[in-house]
C-alpha cells in the first residue's frame, strides 16, 4: 500500500538477478565464492557474522559488513580452514565496527527507548520487585507475576529486562510471548494461542551451553483492557501449565482483574517514582546527551510529570529538540510541552469567579477553551490550588471538590468542556459569593 | 476553483501565518532528524491540520502533496467486513478511525501493523519513517486507545503517529504520555482580520476595517468560519458593504427564535412547538451539543444572576445524560421543560415579591 518504487525498469534492462547481489556484496568473482560454500561450517559462520553485523539494511552498515566480510572470505580463501580461530577475532572487530555504525544511528532512537532499564538492577525504586527477580536469576522458582502501578513506573521495562536476562538474546524469541493490547485478545487467541504455547516443554539449556530456567514466560501486557471472559478462560490455563510455563500480567488498575487471577499471582505494586530518583536519572540523560537544562526546568519536568518516567523523558527530549543543540533548555519550554495551563491564567479565573458577574465568567473560559488547554488539566490544577486556598472555610472546599469530582467524571464520558466547565466555575463562584 | 479556505491554505511552515515560534520549534524538530509522536490538540478552526500538512511537507518535501484516497478493507474477528477511506501520500497515510464506529479498535490494529511492518527501502535518501496521521482521537473508543498503546512503542523505528484531536480530556494519559503535546490555540481577532485583508488583496478585492473586524468577531475565533463567511459575503454583495450585517448560518437564527418562545411562554403547548423545532434542527444535522450551547447562550440572556448558575448546572448535567444515551431529543426537551420549570418559579416568586 505504502512505500510503492516509483517508475519501472528501462527498456532492455534486464531483471536483476540475485547473484548480482552478491558479487556487490562480497566483491569476489563467482568460481571462488563456490569454492567458499562448499566448507559448510566456514559459511555458516561468515553468514552469521554478516548478519549479525548489519542491524539494518542501510547504506553504512552495509559498507563495514562488506569490508568485514571480504577480510574474512580472503583469510579463508588463503589460509583455508585453518582461518578459523581468525574469524573469531574478525567477527569481534565487525561487531565493534556495527556498535560505531549503531551509534552513529543513535540519534534517531527516542530517549525512552534508549535509556529503558537493560537489566533487572537498573530498574529505579521498585524494591521488591526487583529482588524477587533477582533471586529467580539465580537459579530459584518464579512464581506467577502479576505487576500494577501507574504508567511509566517500569512494569514493562522491568519484565522484559528480567526475560532476556534469564533467556539471552537468542532464547527469547523462542521463550518469550508478549500480547497486549494493540493484538487480539478475544476468549478464542487465549483459548489457541497461549494455550498452544503453554503446552510446549522448554529445555533447561541455552544453545551455548549455560543454564536457563526450564519455563517460558508470557507477557500479558495491559491485561486490563483483556474481557473479563478472556480472564476466565486462563484460570486454568494458568494452572495447568505452572511446569512449563510463567504468566506476568501487567496492567494499571488491579481492580479490573478478576479475582481468581489474582489469587493465582504474585501481585506487586510499582510505586510513582520519587523526584530525588527522578531527577538524578534525568540529570544523568541530560549528560549522557549533553544537554543543557537549567534546575528550574528540571523540577517543572517533574512537577508536571508526576512521577511518570516515560513522561519525564519524553518532555525532556521534546524541549531539547524543540530548543535545539546549543541553547539551554529553560522551564517556560517545558510547562508549553507539558500543556500546563499559566499560573497566571488560573489565578485570573479564580479573582472572575470572586466578582460575581456570570458574564465575565463566560468570557475568561471560552477564552481559555479558545487557546485549546484541556479541561482535565484545569481541573487538576484547580484541585491543587483549591485545596490549599485560605480563604475557603472546609464546607465551601468539600462542596467544589464534589463538584469536581461530577466534572471529571463527566469529561471522562465526553461531555462538552465548555458546558461542564462552566457549571465547575459557577459553583466555585456561589461559593465564593454566597457560600457563607 | 476552490474554495479561499483551500486556496490560501499555507502549504509550508515558513508561510504559516500566526504562532511563529511554535512553527519555529516545529522546524527545529523536524531538522533534528529525530521526530517523536505528536499529539496536535486545539479547538476547531485553529489550523491543527495546516500544521500538520507543513510538517509532513518539511519532513518529505512536496511528495507528501500527491494524495489519493484508498478504500481500505478490514476484517473484524465476528466475520464483519469494514470499509473505511483512507487519505495518503507515498510517505503517509491519514485516517479517521471513528468513521466505523465502535470497530476503531480493529482498523488501529490492522492499519498501524501494516503500515508500521513495512520498512522503508532506500534509507540513505528518504526518512526511515513513516507516518500515521490519525484524526479525531477524543472519539476513539477507550479499547482502541488502548490498542494504540503498545504499538506506538514497538514500531517506533519505522513509524510514527500524529494524532489529532480537539481537547486531549478524552484521550488516555498513557497515550498523552507518549506523544509530544502541541497546544494550537485559536488565533485572535487581530490575526483573524489581517488574514482576512490579506486574502481579499491576493483576491484583488477591498474590505473594509470594520467589515472584517464584524466577520472576525462573527466567526468566534474560527479562522476557516471566518474565510467562509468573507467567501459568502463577497458572494452575496460585492463591493462590501460595512453597514451590512454579516449574514449567518440560518439555523443559528431558527435557534435564536426557539430560545424567543421558551422564554415567553411556559407551558406544555409550547413545549410541543419547541420540540418540533428541534426536530426541525436535529434533521438538518446540527449536532445536538452545539444546540444544547446555542440554547443556552440566548436563554442565559433573559435569567439573572442566581438563576444563571442553576441553569448552566442544568445544562451540563443534560448535556452529559445526552452523551451516553441514546436519543438526543430526550435530554435536549428535558433541558428545555427544565428551564421552563425554573423561570417559571422565578417569575412567580417575582410576582409574590411585588404584592
Amino acid at each position: 500500500m505504502l512505500g510503492m518504487v516509483e517508475g519501472g525498469r528501462r527498456r532492455g534492462r534486464p531483471c536483476m538477478r540475485w547473484k548480482e547481489d552478491t558479487k556487490t556484496v562480497t566483491g569476489l568473482p563467482l568460481s571462488e565464492l563456490v569454492r567458499a560454500v562448499e566448507n559448510r561450517d566456514h559459511w555458516r559462520q561468515v553468514i552469521t557474522t554478516i548478519t549479525r553485523s548489519r542491524p539494518r539494511l542501510d547504506g553504512t552498515s552495509l559498507v563495514f559488513s562488506t569490508l568485514s566480510f571480504r577480510f574474512t572470505m580472503q583469510a579463508f580463501l588463503k589460509g583455508g580452514t585453518s582461518g578459523l580461530s581468525k574469524d573469531k577475532t574478525d567477527a569481534a572487530s565487525s561487531n565493534s565496527k556495527s556498535q560505531k555504525t549503531k551509534e552513529g544511528k543513535a540519534k534517531i532512537v527516542p530517549w525512552v527507548e534508549k535509556y529503558r532499564p537493560r537489566t533487572v538492577e537498573d530498574v529505579a525504586h521498585q524494591d521488591e520487585v526487583v529482588a524477587v527477580l533477582k533471586k529467580s536469576l539465580e537459579g530459584s522458582d518464579l512464581p506467577n507475576l502479576l505487576f500494577y502501578g501507574p504508567p511509566g513506573t517500569g512494569k514493562t521495562s522491568t519484565i522484559l529486562a528480567a526475560a532476556r536476562q534469564l533467556f539471552g538474546p537468542e532464547l527469547y524469541r523462542e521463550r518469550v510471548l508478549e500480547l497486549n493490547a494493540s493484538d487480539e485478545r478475544g476468549i478464542s487467541v487465549i483459548r489457541e494461542k497461549v494455550k498452544k504455547f503453554a503446552q510446549l516443554t522448554a529445555g533447561r539449556a541455552r544453545p551455548d551451553g549455560k543454564p536457563c530456567p526450564p519455563f517460558k514466560i508470557i507477557v500479558l501486557d495491559e491485561a486490563d483492557s483483556m474481557t473479563k471472559d478472556a480472564q476466565s478462560a486462563l484460570r486454568r490455563t494458568m494452572e495447568r501449565e505452572t511446569k512449563t510455563t510463567r504468566f506476568c500480567l501487567i496492567c494499571n488498575y488491579v481492580s479490573r482483574i478478576i479475582e481468581p487471577i489474582t489469587s493465582r499471582c504474585a501481585k506487586f505494586r510499582f510505586k510513582p517514582l520519587d523526584d530525588e530518583i527522578l531527577s538524578s536519572r534525568l540529570k544523568a540523560i541530560c549528560e549522557g546527551e549533553g544537554v543543557d537544562i537549567e534546575d528550574k526546568a528540571v523540577s517543572a519536568v517533574l512537577k508536571s510529570s508526576e512521577g511518570d518516567m516515560r513522561k519525564a523523558i519524553m518532555f525532556l527530549q521534546s524541549a531539547s529538540r524543540l530548543c535545539g543543540k546549543d541553547t539551554t533548555v529553560s522551564s517556560d519550554i517545558i510547562l508549553d510541552i507539558a500543556g500546563v495551563v499559566p499560573d497566571e491564567m488560573l489565578e485570573k479565573l479564580i479573582a472572575t469567579c470572586s466578582s460575581d458577574s456570570y458574564e465575565d465568567l463566560d468570557v475568561a473560559i471560552r477564552e481559555i477553551i479558545m487557546d485549546g488547554f484541556a479541561a482535565s488539566q484545569i481541573l487538576s490544577q484547580l484541585h491543587d490550588n483549591i485545596v490549599v486556598n485560605e480563604s475557603l472555610s472546609d464546607k465551601q472546599k468539600s462542596v467544589i471538590c464534589e463538584k469536581m469530582a461530577g466534572v471529571d467524571k463527566c469529561l471522562m464520558d465526553g461531555a462538552d468542556e465548555y458546558l461542564q466547565l462552566m457549571a465547575l466555575f459557577s459553583t466555585v463562584m456561589s461559593q465564593i459569593c454566597h457560600g457563607n | 476553483m476552490s474554495l479561499w479556505v483551500d486556496k490560501y491554505r499555507p502549504s509550508t511552515l515558513a508561510k504559516l501565518d500566526y504562532h511563529k515560534e511554535q512553527a519555529a520549534h516545529l522546524r527545529k524538530l523536524v531538522e533534528g532528524g529525530d521526530f517523536p509522536h505528536l499529539l496536535v490538540y486545539g479547538p476547531s478552526g485553529a489550523g491543527k491540520k495546516t500544521r500538520i500538512m507543513c510538517t509532513l511537507r518539511e519532513l518529505y518535501g512536496p511528495g507528501v502533496e500527491k494524495l489519493r484516497i484508498e478504500q481500505s478493507q478490514f476484517t473484524t474477528p465476528s466475520n464483519k467486513k469494514l470499509e473505511i477511506s483512507t487519505i495518503s501520500s507515498n510517505y503517509h497515510i491519514e485516517v479517521n478511525p471513528s468513521d466505523v464506529g465502535h470497530n476503531d479498535r480493529v482498523v488501529i490494529q490492522e492499519l498501524i501493523k501494516n503500515v508500521a511492518q513495512v520498512n522503508q527501502l532506500d534509507t540513505s535518501t528518504q526518512k526511515n519513517f513513516k507516518v500515521v496521521v490519525l484524526t479525531e482521537v477524543d472519539r476513539l473508543s477507550k479499547e482502541a486507545q488502548h490498542a494504540l498503546r503498545r504499538t506506538m512503542e514497538k514500531y517506533m523505528a519505522t513509524c510514527r503517529l500524529i494524532l489529532c484531536c480537539n481537547s486531549t480530556s478524552k484521550v488516555i494519559p498513557a497515550i498523552r504520555s507518549r506523544c509530544l503535546g502541541l497546544r494550537v490555540s485559536a488565533p485572535s481577532v487581530d490575526e483573524i482580520c489581517q488574514i482576512l485583508t490579506t486574502v481579499c488583496k491576493k483576491e484583488g478585492l477591498t474590505l473594509p476595517k470594520e467589515m472584517a473586524e464584524k466577520v472576525a468577531e462573527k466567526s468566534g475565533r474560527n479562522l476557516r468560519r471566518a474565510l467562509l463567511m468573507c467567501e459568502a459575503c463577497r458572494v452575496q454583495q460585492y463591493p462590501f458593504n460595512p453597514e451590512r450585517d454579516v449574514s449567518e448560518p440560518d439555523w443559528e437564527i431558527y435557534l435564536r427564535e426557539t430560545a424567543t418562545l421558551i422564554a415567553q411562554q411556559q407551558s406544555p403547548k409550547r413545549l410541543l412547538e419547541v420540540r418540533g423545532r428541534l426536530y426541525e434542527l436535529l434533521t438538518h444535522c446540527i449536532p445536538p451539543d452545539v444546540i444544547m450551547k446555542g440554547l443556552l447562550k440566548e436563554l442565559l440572556q433573559v435569567c439573572d444572576g442566581q438563576m444563571k448558575a442553576e441553569v448552566v448546572q442544568n445544562a451540563a448535567y443534560y448535556e452529559h445524560r445526552l452523551q451516553q444515551g441514546q436519543k438526543a431529543i430526550y435530554h435536549l426537551e428535558a433541558f428545555v421543560a427544565k428551564f421552563m420549570a425554573i423561570y417559571k418559579r422565578f417569575l412567580e416568586e417575582g410576582i409574590a415579591d411585588i404584592f
